[in-house]
């Protein structure tokens, strides 16, 4: 009887990689109450700092991000949704810490922030949540497309010490275990998010290295055509699921 | 250093109240080193405190395995219309207070 249900199980693990699950739907009824909980969620003191960040003196005399595109609930809502997004003037799609600071860099003369850095992390945090229950609309001008497939490339590519693809792990094996970690299908539909491992909020680049650094390869540095094209395909593969935020995971 | 601090605004008399306190701190356990090699001085919020009519209701020691942005969940008995305190200190020595009136009727 068991060794039956076993086998079924197996034999249905394809069938399982094909509906989609998130990373929410997975963890424990605790750790979903806490993300829900607005005061046991440590994501949105980030969140806060980035409502902040958002109508603050860039001291340089330009405006706040505020200044020019008014109250993100307005001008941000679903923004967050479509990123990665080209961007004609850089001639190539940007996430959207990159697009944060090319604001920085082209609208306030100010210098870009450090990619792991709070301000980052809190602004990014704060216009992903004016998404918050909106489906991922990944961006559908045409030029990001081979980016897209050079991501879905660099998902099937074996590489590392331990000559593992990301989609062994996350097509394959989802919903099996490593350790004591769930494999999830690895779907960003909550970044920058707070990983109760890290104790502090990290962007998807960051996830990316864990599990790069895992299967003993050298990761990408954040923000690279590498790392856009990731994350690019990850999101046309999650397309129509909803953005969590903030979002927590263990 | 900022927090999230959940006390209800209303109680029957009697009824038990559940206050929820959320903070933002790195808790730093001082084993850690930093990008220099040398270790990243402690800093911690050592204690916790809770006073209700004044009268201290709920007390806690932290020590260095506590993980940073601390959520902490304890209950009082609501008894009459009073403030109800949250205060807390880190080794940095930052002191912080947090209040609001229960109002019990
Ligand atoms: C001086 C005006 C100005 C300021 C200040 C400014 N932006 Fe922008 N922002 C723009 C313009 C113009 C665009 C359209 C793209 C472009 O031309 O660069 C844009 C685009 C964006 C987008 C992409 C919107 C989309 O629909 O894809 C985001 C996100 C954004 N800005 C965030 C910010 C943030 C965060 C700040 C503050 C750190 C900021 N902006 C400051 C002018 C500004
Ligand atoms: C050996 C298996 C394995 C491989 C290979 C692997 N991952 Fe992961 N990945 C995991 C596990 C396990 C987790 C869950 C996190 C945890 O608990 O450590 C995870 C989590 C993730 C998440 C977070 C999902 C969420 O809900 O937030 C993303 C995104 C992700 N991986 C992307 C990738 C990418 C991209 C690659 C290839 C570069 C990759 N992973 C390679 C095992 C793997």
């Amino acid at each position: 009887m068991r060794l039956a249900a076993l086998l079924a199980l197996a034999l249905a693990l394809p069938a399982v990689a094909e509906e989609r699950v998130t990373g929410f739907e997975q963890m424990s009824e605790d750790l979903q109450a806490m993300q829900n909980d607005p005061v046991a969620n440590p994501g949105l003191f980030w969140i806060a700092d980035g409502e902040t960040l958002w109508s603050e003196d860039p001291g340089t005399g330009a405006d706040s991000c505020k200044g020019c595109h008014g109250d993100a609930s307005d001008s941000m809502a679903g923004v967050a949704a479509s990123y990665p997004a080209w961007d004609e003037e850089s001639g190539r799609p940007v996430d959207l810490a990159g697009r944060i600071n090319l604001c920085r860099t082209r609208h306030q003369d100010a210098e870009p922030f450090e990619r792991v850095s709070d301000e980052l992390l809190s602004l990014a945090a704060y216009l992903t949540h004016q998404s918050k229950g909106m489906p991922i609309t990944p961006d559908d001008d045409p030029r990001t497309d081979p980016w897209r497939e050079r991501g879905e490339d660099l998902f099937a590519r074996r590489i590392g010490q331990l000559n593992l693809s990301c989609a062994q792990c996350h097509d394959r094996l989802a919903g099996g275990h490593l350790g004591s970690a769930l494999i999830p299908q690895a779907h960003p539909t909550g970044y920058p998010q707070y990983r109760l491992e890290w104790e502090t909020m990290g962007s998807l680049a960051r996830r990316f290295d864990n599990c790069i650094f895992g299967v003993r390869a050298e990761p990408y540095e954040a923000g690279s055509e590498d790392y856009v094209s990731l994350e690019l395909y990850l999101k046309s593969r999650a397309a129509g699921l909803t953005i969590e935020s903030p979002a927590i995971r263990p | 250093m900022s927090a999230l601090v959940n006390i209800p605004e209303t109680a029957a008399p009697g009824e038990i109240v559940d206050i929820k306190v959320l903070l933002q701190h790195p808790m730093e356990t001082g084993f850690r080193t930093g990008p220099d090699g040398k270790l990243v001085p402690r800093n911690i919020i050592h204690s916790l405190r809770c006073l209700y009519l004044s009268e201290e209701v709920f007390a806690a020691e932290l020590f260095p395995a506590v993980t940073a942005n601390p959520f902490f969940a304890f209950t009082l008995v609501a008894e009459t219309t009073g403030e109800v305190e949250i205060l807390w200190a880190d080794d940095a020595g930052e002191e912080q207070r947090q209040s609001q009136t229960l109002t019990v009727g």
